[in-house]
């Protein structure tokens, strides 16, 4: 098992077509992720033929078919996840189409959405039912190694395991996947960096407790927001399994957004300190850097075999 | 972006949101010369994106043009909480008969917009919100369905606004909601919001901030930006496309990845304890593919930092190789050529890194050192910018 994504998920990708797009399709079926069409309204009907070897090798061809609308293509191919990496000022557009398709999951690599977009596409989900799983924006897409990658994130950092991660950044993803390779990953999930995000900490600790392949989990956070010390009330009353922390941005000063247009420390609220008190308050591990971090959890999976 | 206050209100004011007359002045004459176009009794305010500016002295009443002239005299140039004053706006100074408080602001837990409201304002909301937070109406507002007549009405409501004012407030709400929509602003903020003598319902001051990732649909906001009071270095970092912050250290940063840079700036200045309390000079994240231009800008705005000691760069080799990123090194340091005189310390690791890592022993440029792991990296980085202080 999983979480979000196993071998069983069929996927799309919304803006299969552009160069980003394409680039990650390629990547996605070499780490064997089921891809079965692509969504791009000016060409539905075409074929698209992409080299899913891994580079190493002879080529191994794909032919996947191009869908006018979500719509059409869960008809043809019954997918399940759509995989999104269309431009910014089409993006609450195509999330949104995604949604009134009743779709499964939403992932949202796009980055630069305008806020006031992403308020817009949530509260349309919430208004029909929260029938659409939403990750992101500004994300790195989740994968369950071995079995599905939706996103960028690259497949050949960590292999399958029962650690599971979530994290709001892509590269301290990717580090931490890097430090714990060893041990191996049910699901590492980027739920993304921006003000308002789909799927939340909460969301994924949630769901990695249920899931009987996940023994121990990793949450990363940063600056900005409370998204952290409400994951931190949520693990004290809810999670069994063993947590490991950390926080980035200690020494951001107050007023400066650190690259997420979510990470800005204003006032008194959204520091470091305080989410990684919170976080120890309700006995989350929290280690002062990423190795350190690794360093912790390399223990607890070590004592829990 | 947040914007000044008369940014804010010429935004009020092209929504029609009711707001006083008024003018900038970044000299004292300028303000003399708005305070004889008005006539009357004038106040002078600090434009300065900080609160607080009436204890710190930046809000003063002139009676008359000579004084106005002395007043921004003796406000211009202020350091406010670390911002100096550069203009400030003269305006007709009018009485106050109540002051209330309101905004429309992004509610990040509830992933939704915010309505807050009070009767009490004038006085800083945070407070208002620890002492008597029954005094303050916060109401969720849908995205989707927004603020028409009936939910502005549902906020006058909330907020108990006097029945006299009501129908007004109601409209100036509806019209604020145009501002936060229409603008794409995270925050508009009126404090005080205030009723007249004639019963007149006025916006007196004003707070608003832009979000940046909708610029693309306003060009007209580009003319808000302050060049005069950008950092130069941010300035040049943000023509070349790059995401930088400029800080007060010593260790110039530059990574891949908003949170691994965020991780670095911590684990550097952690470093720095040991090291005479060295810091990191930047944050700067030169995104997923770290091509050698994008490198070599990166390095260019770090190296032309006259604080700068030493550079630290973090990379975690994800989509692009860690192959990719050394050649990327190798060539930008070519490319700045005798520009490159500060040491730099390499952490690579990830997709491909024997290659990157050999292909910088190869190159064996005197300026640069490798080292294997983050935290030792940060170390060396602290340690050689110690040694440049």
């Amino acid at each position: 098992m999983a979480i979000f994504i196993t071998k069983d998920s069929k996927v799309i990708v919304q803006g299969m077509t552009g160069a980003e797009g394409t680039k990650h399709t390629k990547r996605m079926l070499a780490s064997g992720t089921n891809i079965v069409g692509g969504v791009n309204p000016r060409k539905a009907g075409e074929k698209v033929t992409l080299d899913a070897s891994s580079g190493a090798g002879a080529p191994q061809e794909v032919v996947l078919p191009v869908f006018g609308t979500v719509a059409e293509a869960i008809e043809a191919t019954g997918a399940d996840v759509t995989v999104i990496f269309v431009p910014p000022a089409f993006a609450k557009a195509a999330v949104i189409e995604a949604i009134d398709a009743g779709i499964g999951l939403a992932v949202v690599i796009t980055e630069g959405i305008p806020v006031h977009d992403t308020a817009v596409f949530w509260a349309h989900a919430v208004a029909t039912g929260n029938k659409t799983r939403i990750i992101g924006p500004n994300c790195p897409g989740l994968i369950s190694p071995g079995q599905s990658n939706a996103g960028i994130i690259p497949a050949n950092i960590s292999g399958a395991g029962k650690i599971g991660l979530v994290s709001k950044s892509g590269t301290l993803t990717y580090q931490m996947m890097y430090e714990l390779r060893d041990f191996g990953f049910s699901t590492a999930i980027g739920i993304g960096g921006d003000p308002i995000i789909g799927t939340t900490h909460i969301d994924a600790l949630e769901a990695f407790e249920a899931d009987p392949e996940t023994s121990a989990i990793v949450m990363i956070g940063e600056i900005g927001g409370d998204a952290e010390e409400r994951a931190a009330a949520y693990i004290k009353d809810n999670v069994t399994k063993p947590v490991v922390g950390y926080v980035a941005g200690f020494t951001a000063p107050e007023g400066k957004t650190m690259g997420h247009a979510g990470a800005i420390v204003s006032g008194s609220a959204g520091t470091a300190q305080a989410k990684k008190e919170a976080l120890e308050a309700a006995g989350v591990k929290v280690g002062k850097t990423p190795s350190e971090t690794a360093s912790l959890m390399r223990e607890i999976m070590q004592s829990i075999g | 972006m947040d914007l000044y206050e008369y940014q804010a209100k010429d935004l009020f004011a092209a929504h029609d949101v009711p707001v006083l007359p008024g003018d900038v002045a970044s000299t004292p004459a300028e303000a003399k010369a708005i305070a004889e176009r008005f006539g009357q009794t004038v106040v002078v305010k600090a434009q300065v994106k900080t609160g607080g500016r009436g204890k710190a002295g930046g809000v003063k009443l002139a009676e008359n043009p000579d004084e106005t002239e002395v007043k921004a005299e003796a406000i211009l140039g202020l350091d406010i909480k670390g911002h100096i004053v550069h203009r400030v706006l003269v305006t007709p100074a009018s009485d106050i008969a109540e002051e209330y408080y309101f905004s429309f602001l992004l509610d990040r837990a509830n992933r939704t917009f915010l309505a807050m409201a009070s009767v009490e304002g004038g006085m800083d909301i945070e407070e208002v919100a620890a002492t008597k937070p029954e005094a303050l109406a916060k109401v969720p507002v849908d995205a989707v369905k927004g603020v028409d007549r009936a939910k502005a009405e549902e906020i006058v409501a909330a907020a108990k606004f006097p029945a006299e004012v009501a129908d007004q407030v109601a409209d100036v709400i509806v019209k604020l909601w145009e501002t936060f929509v229409s603008e794409d602003a995270t925050l508009v903020e009126v404090n005080p919001l205030v009723r007249d003598p004639e019963g007149r319902i006025v916006a007196l001051d004003g707070k608003v901030t832009l979000d940046e990732n909708a610029s693309f649909r306003h060009p007209a906001h580009e003319a808000l930006v302050d060049k005069q009071a950008e950092d130069p270095l941010e300035a040049k970092a943000k023509a070349k496309g790059l995401n930088y912050v400029k800080l007060d250290g010593q260790v110039g940063i530059i990574g891949n990845g908003a949170g691994l840079v965020m991780s670095t700036l911590d684990v550097v200045a952690y470093a720095g304890e040991k090291h005479k309390g060295v810091k990191p000079a930047n944050f700067l994240d030169i995104g997923g593919g770290a091509s050698a231009e994008v490198m070599a800008n990166g390095l260019d705005i770090i190296l032309h930092d006259p604080d700068v000691r030493s550079v630290f760069v973090n990379v975690f080799g994800g989509i692009t190789a860690c192959d990719a990123v050394a050649n990327g090194i190798v060539a930008a340091l070519g490319i700045l050529g005798d520009e490159a005189a500060k040491p730099l310390v390499v952490r690579l690791d990830g997709n491909n890194v024997e290659e990157g890592r050999r292909i910088l022993a190869e190159a064996a440029h005197p300026l640069v050192t490798v080292v294997d792991t983050m935290d030792n990296a940060a170390d060396k980085a602290a340690e050689l910018a110690a040694a440049g202080v």
